[in-house]
């Protein structure tokens, strides 16, 4: 559904050119959950932005449901790492936003809204602009906006960093089940192994700057997981273990 | 070893005493409108003291006789018939002013091409003295409220422009492209990102446009007309009517902090959301 074809992408900046992605080959197939894992920095952002068809890649191509990326990809949502909140509007204006855009009716969408906002636990908030919410808020109402837009797949750039702990797992549990019960396809980059493996079906480890694929595990843990339970399981371990072996290199080439 | 501190314990006291205010700046509003007031009728005070013994009353009047004058002048009904025709041209200039300004603003803003295809025009333009152009306007739109309107239009255009300008291209990138992958057509995406974002910018430019609708249309009138404050001042400058100018320039002090204040209470109520953050 999802195909990076030996995708690169190099940036100017000055005289200076900087590599972000070196030569990714990737499939993603409808409904799959991929997390893509590695260093900060190491371009996992930019292979999101290609994929949103925000900028093309420098080599290579991204492939859409069979159709080569070449401008803005209006079939997926995605949530940025910078919450994009409109500063002028309310929060459920804000969270409104793509059924607006769709024409609906006013009632139907703020009612929408509403509930999706009740889901990410922010109803009371929705007369609040977003300059009055919590880093976290934000990140939430960004959260329920991309889920209230019902796009045939999901791009989430470190959704869930801003989190507290256990908020984050709350989160993790809305999102394993509103996105199977749209049959949404996943890309979540996250830089938490932990939550990496508690919702993926596959991980991709990207290597650093140029990011490469350095391993690609299967995450064969049964579904619907429990997002807590599952974290206890022997099987956990094993795979959290055999990608920890892996990304830890990326950190030691990066002398941290 | 003893601590260095411990050896002179009356310095830290010394420190710690925490700085007071003067009781002035937590004046409360009741009393800082009395305050004002007082300064008011000090200088109007000393203002009728001077006049006539250390300064000639033919150049600087005196408040009496000038309140004497907007009395007459409100009793008989000459200052309405000036006020609103300066009131009228003013409003008519500033929103035809601002309507360009803003469509050139935000077309110029968008379109990169028209951008760079008409920056050395506007450039030119915006180096030009607006108000040099009053005697084409005159020769144009004859001396009736045409030109002064045409004239508040120009200079209220420019400024409006230039900040609308400004505020388009300083619209988010991410938030366009946000709404785009939202299946935003392009006039959603100006009538719900680039236009409410540049808003601020738009009101800032409206904000500093409003006493210069004011200029023009005074410059008009002083120049070729025949009723308007400007025209006022004109004509009781050339009777050596001291009192009656200072009278008028009265009149223009009030009429231009109430339009100042109108646009104000009109963006409190567009920017809430700016209100609210801060």
């Amino acid at each position: 559904m999802i195909e990076l074809k030996n995708v690169s992408k190099r940036f100017r900046k000055g005289d200076e050119v900087v590599e972000a992605v070196g030569g990714i080959e990737l499939g993603i197939r409808r409904r799959e959950i991929v997390a893509v894992i590695g260093p900060s920095g190491c371009g996992k952002s930019t292979l999101l932005n290609m994929i949103a068809g925000l900028y093309p890649p420098s080599g290579g191509r991204v492939i859409y449901n069979g159709k080569v990326i070449d401008d803005v990809n209006t079939s997926v949502a995605y949530m940025t790492q910078k919450d994009n909140l409109l500063p002028w509007r309310t929060v459920r204006d804000n969270v409104a936003l793509p059924l607006e855009i769709a024409g609906l009716p006013r009632a139907e969408r703020e009612a929408r809204a509403d509930r999706v906002l009740e889901h990410v636990g922010l109803t009371g908030f929705e007369k609040r602009y977003s300059s009055e919410l919590s880093g976290g808020m934000r990140k939430r109402a960004c959260l329920a906006r991309m889920l209230l837009q019902g796009a045939e797949s999901l791009l989430l750039d470190e959704p869930f960093a801003a989190l507290d702990a256990q908020l984050k797992l709350v989160m993790h549990g809305l999102l394993l089940r509103l996105a199977s019960e749209a049959s949404q396809t996943v890309v979540l980059v996250t830089h938490d192994l932990m939550e990496a493996v508690t919702l993926a079906d596959r991980v991709v480890v990207c290597t650093h700057r140029p990011a490469t694929i350095a391993l690609e595990q299967a995450i064969d843990l049964p579904r619907p997981r429990d997002v807590i339970n599952v974290r206890f399981t022997n099987r956990f371990r094993e795979l959290y273990d055999v990608i920890w072996d892996r990304l830890r290199l990326e950190y030691h080439e990066e002398r941290i | 070893m003893k601590e260095p501190g411990l050896e002179r314990p009356g310095i830290a006291l010394e420190v710690a005493a925490p700085v007071r205010r003067t009781p002035l700046d937590e004046i409360g509003r009741v009393k800082m409108l009395a305050c004002q007031a007082a300064l008011g009728a000090v200088i109007a005070l000393a203002w009728q003291a001077v006049s006539g013994r250390l300064v000639d009353d033919y150049f600087i009047s005196n408040p009496l006789a000038i309140g004497r004058r907007l009395v007459a002048w409100i009793g008989d009904g000459t200052i309405f018939l000036h006020l609103w025709a300066t009131l009228y041209a003013t409003i008519a200039g500033f929103v035809i002013g601002s309507l360009a300004g803003v469509v050139l603003g935000v077309w110029l803003g968008v379109s990169r091409f028209a951008a760079r295809l008409t920056n050395p025009y506007l450039l030119a333009l915006n180096a030009l003295p607006k108000v040099a152009l009053a005697p084409l306007f005159v020769l144009w739109f004859g001396i009736g409220i045409e030109s002064k309107i045409a004239l508040a239009a120009v200079l209220v255009t420019f400024l409006v422009f230039l900040n609308t300008f400004a505020g388009v291209r300083e619209v988010d990138r991410d938030l366009i492209d946000c709404a785009r992958l939202m299946k935003a057509s392009r006039a959603q995406v100006l009538g719900k990102i680039v236009i409410p974002s540049a808003a601020s910018w738009v009101f800032a430019g409206l904000k500093t446009a409003v006493p210069y609708a004011l200029i023009g249309v005074v410059l008009g009138e002083m120049i070729a007309a025949n009723r308007g404050l400007g025209y006022l001042v004109q004509f009781s400058g050339a009777q050596f009517d001291t009192a009656g100018v200072f009278a008028v320039l009265a009149v223009i002090a009030v009429l231009a902090m109430l339009l100042n204040w109108l646009v104000e209470i009109w963006q409190e109520r567009m920017e809430r959301w700016r209100i609210v953050s801060r």
